[in-house]
């Protein structure tokens, strides 16, 4: 099994390398074929990997080469495998292998397709390397590798500036997240002296109550750490405020939207939670703060996908609400749900970004809804992949995402504390608006007249078997990985599919009680999606005009959810320009009045000065130079007589 | 005794008027002739010191070559009588400082010379055992032509550098005096000289003009 | 009073301040200035003899002697400069001999 990690991981690297470094000499197809070759290799070995690692008991762990031995700190490259890496593995390899399969069609006509096809791979291998990691620095590893394909995919097409300035953006506010992840690890190391993992979860409960100096005020240790790491979390999964990153991220290919932005990098956040759920679970406080988080992005994201019109932005907020809602069942306790939604949510989100790049396609590129419609005569496959997508994303019954949601509300209703009832009734509102947006996508994308012109209808044509594929594979997976895994996940099989990969303490287990929950309560998400599904019909098949009267009516509201809560402008006022002008201050008065002003330039200057002084002392009279002579020689014998 | 104080006094007092007239007479010519008083006084001074010749040597140089020499180019350089000009005045006084602490430093220093005792061994040219007997002229000759040779020559030298460097600033070469270039003349070959012309009979030599 | 080494000195050390007072008080033109030289070296003459009658030692009165020569090459070159100056600028003011003015 050692050596079926070890390709799993590598392959794709090896793949990147070559068609990074060698991109060129072997041309567009061979990097192609290499790359994704590799990681379908990569993707079967993964699902071999994941029965090996189901019919072990325990986490193995398959030892690389030592890292870091300095002072206290002793960290290895070595890959863990459990379920939950288990788990990880398999989503990123079969998404990752769908993307790469859907991206030789996608970006066919592209200039720069091995640099395309290598970073993928790239991204792949950073991300086998976080969701494997036994220690902490590894973890951050993969973290910052992520971070930095990210960046390198939205700014794939680099000659755009906007590409360009969303890659930063993207960039800067994750790094702001890493701050507080890699205090976080600091905070861990100085409680627990270790940053290995199972060191560090042997110790957590001898650790409860160790108290940290921090700012000059005494913290629990523990929820601080944790809340720390989990700052990180919010910075990669794009929780309430360090969000503003990802709706930009649609500046890269639909490809990237996909694989990085829907099923892996986001979801690093909430695995990362997961993972360290033998830390969390002993620091309430940072719990609480993650299920508050998690329930105000939920329903925040889901208010400002209602408004959008451009078809990926839609999708990019659908994808911050649903990561909230994997945030509320991490803060009450209900981490296997979590897992499962984001194994759910990787197929059917994959599968809407996917399929709504085949509808730009088909479209030559046009992206705004309010200029498409009528396409499902011309396009039914990629309609019909859309279309479920969109019913697992509303959460309708025998859909995936109806499972994995509904077990997250009902846990976090009846584990019964006060942030759990908080984040049921959002994420009720939530389901509301995402039935209703997702709704509003299909019949504005699809249904009606076409308000498209003329030349981009006549082009309108179905996507290549290449594109279809990857989609149908991911619309199955949208389909029946609900009802399949349900019981491994969070049924009755659940303890024995994790074994102790997760740990929730035994009066945390909002699971068990969700599912013994009676009455209308667990039909209100069902409800809410429904009724959110009759609303968008109403609004845009039914009355169209009704969407345009309301806008009017409630302009200020309108206004406010389509410019995203107005973040950007407050972080641009707020940051921004206060870096700006702290820079642009430093570097004029700064640099350039006080540094050079009182170092090169004032020597310069005083050497000008004094030599212009000086030289005012050559008269060019020869009695003015007699006359200087004389009084040194007075002033000499004066200063030879004086002590006499 | 006395008059030997008289005539210092008298022949001090003069050298210094004259000093002064020196600097601050309106004429430059009345300069040069204070210049001259002011030489032969101290010509007195050194008479009363006991060293005559160089007293006669300081007349027949200083005033003979030197001052004339002054004196004839003052004359020959056409100079107006120069008022003073008010800048005088923006110098006076610290110049007139300078000048006082200068003279009280010297006065300072030269009221309180001790002579060591130990000067006596340290004699460069101690005087001679029979310095009665020769004068002064003598006692120097003897020192000059044999332990100060060299610095006699080179003396020399200096006088003529001075000579040289003199009329070679100020020779100025004529512009269209014909002379005579006597090694051209002496250069000359009878193919530059003579022409021979064969002249027919009844007709005469062609002009050439030259 | 017997006139001694001080008196001689004190006539020297006026003779001396007065020839540089010459040298950057004048106002009329520079061979004043020689002729200040000439009064400071006259000066320095007078202390030479003076210490030599003193101290009995002949050398000071050997070095008056080249001072002489010295001074007497010196006045003749600087007389010729001044001259050949004269016939380029046709001024000999102090005010006007300024060319070397920084």
């Amino acid at each position: 099994m050692a050596l079926l990690a070890l390709l799993v991981v590598f392959v794709p690297l090896l793949a990147a390398a070559v068609a990074g470094f060698c991109g060129r000499t072997i041309g567009d197809r061979a990097a192609q074929l290499i790359t994704c070759g590799a990681l379908v290799a990569s993707m079967v070995l993964g699902i071999l990997l994941f029965r090996a690692i189901l019919a072990q008991s325990g986490a193995q762990v398959v030892p690389i080469a030592n890292w870091i031995t300095a002072g206290g700190v002793d960290v290895d490259w070595s890959l863990r495998l459990d379920t939950l890496s288990g788990v990880m593995i398999l989503v990123v390899t079969i998404v990752s292998a769908m993307v790469h399969v859907y991206s030789v069609g996608y970006m066919a006509h592209d200039p720069g397709i091995p640099r395309f096809m290598s970073y993928l791979s790239l991204f792949t291998f950073f991300m086998l390397m976080l969701v494997t990691a036994n220690n902490f620095v590894q973890l951050f590893f993969g973290w910052e590798g992520v971070g930095l394909c990210s960046y390198l995919l939205i700014g794939f097409w680099y000659d755009r500036a906007s590409a360009d300035a969303a890659a930063i953006k993207a960039f800067i506010v994750n790094r702001v997240g890493d701050f507080g992840f890699a205090l976080g690890i600091f905070a861990v190391f100085v409680i627990f002296g270790s940053l290995d993992f199972d060191t560090v979860f042997g110790k957590a409960p001898a650790a409860v109550n160790t108290v940290l100096n921090f700012l000059g005020w005494r913290v629990p240790a523990l929820s601080l750490a944790c809340i720390l790491l989990f700052v990180g979390a919010m910075g990669k999964s794009a929780q309430i405020g360090l969000h503003t990153w990802l709706p930009d991220a649609m500046e890269g290919p639909t490809p990237v939207s996909a694989l990085i932005h829907a099923a892996t990098m986001v979801t690093a956040g909430v695995y990362m939670v997961v993972r360290l759920s033998p830390m969390f679970e002993y620091a309430p406080a940072a719990l609480v703060v993650v299920g508050v988080i998690g329930g105000t992005t939920a329903i925040f994201a889901a208010s400002i996908g209602m408004a959008q019109n451009d078809i990926k932005r839609v999708i990019a907020y659908s994808t911050c609400s649903q990561l909230g809602y994997m945030f509320i069942a991490a803060g009450v306790s209900a981490y296997s749900a979590a897992m499962f939604h984001l194994f759910t949510h990787a197929f059917f989100k994959g599968l809407l970004f996917l399929s709504a790049g085949s509808v730009i396609h088909a479209m030559s590129g046009e992206q705004d809804m309010r200029r498409m419609g009528g396409l499902w005569k011309k396009i039914p496959m990629t309609y019909a992949v859309m279309l479920i997508g969109s019913l697992s994303l509303a959460g309708i019954p025998f859909f995936s995402g109806y499972y994995s949601k509904d077990t997250i509300l009902n846990a976090a209703w009846a584990s019964g504390t006060a942030v759990g009832r908080y984040s049921y009734s959002l994420g009720v509102f939530a389901a509301f608006m995402t039935a209703f947006y997702a709704w509003r996508l299909l019949i504005m994308t699809f249904h009606g007249k076409s308000r498209a012109d003329d030349e981009t209808l006549h082009h309108v044509h179905e996507s290549p078997w290449v594109m279809l594929v990857p989609l149908f594979v991911l619309a199955a997976g949208a389909a029946f990985a609900g009802y399949l895994g349900k019981d491994y996940f969070v049924g009755a099989d659940s303890a024995a599919f994790w074994h102790h990969a997760i740990l929730v303490l035994p009066g945390h287990d909002s699971i068990a009680a969700g599912e013994q929950l009676t009455g209308i309560i667990q039909f209100l998400p069902l409800i809410a999606g429904l009724l959110g599904i009759a609303t968008a019909y109403v609004f845009y098949s039914i009355d169209p005009a009704i969407p345009a009267r309301l806008s009017l009516q409630y302009r200020a509201i309108y206004l406010f959810l389509l410019n995203k809560w107005y973040f950007d402008e407050l972080y641009d006022r707020l940051f921004v320009r206060t870096a700006f002008t702290l820079g642009d201050g430093l570097w004029k008065t700064g640099d350039g009045s006080i540094i050079d002003g009182c170092g090169p330039d004032f020597v310069a200057s005083t050497t000008r000065e004094l030599a212009r002084e000086a030289s005012r002392m050559q008269t060019g009279y020869v009695y003015h130079y007699a006359f200087a002579m004389l009084i040194g020689v007075v002033a000499l014998v004066t200063w030879f007589l004086l002590p006499r | 005794m006395i008059l030997q104080t008289i005539m210092f006094y008298l022949f001090a007092g003069v050298a210094i008027a004259s000093g002064v007239m020196v600097v601050s007479a309106k004429n430059p010519v009345h300069s040069v002739l204070f210049l001259i008083l002011a030489f032969f006084n101290s010509a007195g001074l050194f008479v009363l010191l006991g060293a005559e010749f160089l007293a006669m040597i300081l007349v027949i140089v200083y005033v003979g070559a030197v001052a004339v020499l002054f004196l004839f180019v003052v004359m020959m350089l056409d100079i107006d009588f120069a008022e003073l000009r008010s800048g005088f005045m923006r110098y006076l006084p610290i110049g007139a400082l300078i000048g006082f602490i200068l003279l009280g430093e010297l006065g300072f220093v030269f009221f309180h010379w001790i002579i060591a005792p130990s000067v006596a061994g340290l004699k460069a040219a101690p005087l001679p055992a029979d310095m009665a007997a020769m004068s002064n002229t003598r006692a120097l000759g003897d020192l000059l032509y044999t332990r100060y040779l060299f610095a006699f020559q080179v003396a020399g030298l200096i006088l003529l550098i001075a000579m040289v460097g003199a009329i070679v600033l100020t020779l100025r070469q004529r512009v269209g005096v014909r002379r005579q270039r006597i090694p051209e003349q002496l250069a000359r070959s009878r193919a530059e000289a003579i022409t021979v012309v064969k002249v027919p009979l009844g007709g005469g030599a062609a002009e050439t003009g030259d | 009073m017997a006139i001694g080494l001080s008196h001689y000195l004190a006539v020297a050390a006026i003779l001396f301040t007065l020839g540089v007072f010459g040298i950057f008080l004048n106002r009329k033109n520079v061979i004043i200035i020689m002729m200040s030289i000439e009064l400071m070296l006259l000066a320095v003459n007078i202390n030479f003899v003076a210490f030599s009658v003193v101290l009995h030692d002949l050398a000071g009165q050997v070095f008056a002697m080249f001072v002489l020569t010295v001074a007497a090459a010196e006045a003749a070159i600087g007389l010729a400069i001044l001259v050949v100056y004269f016939r380029n600028r046709g001024s000999i003011e102090v005010e006007d001999i300024h060319m070397m003015r920084g």
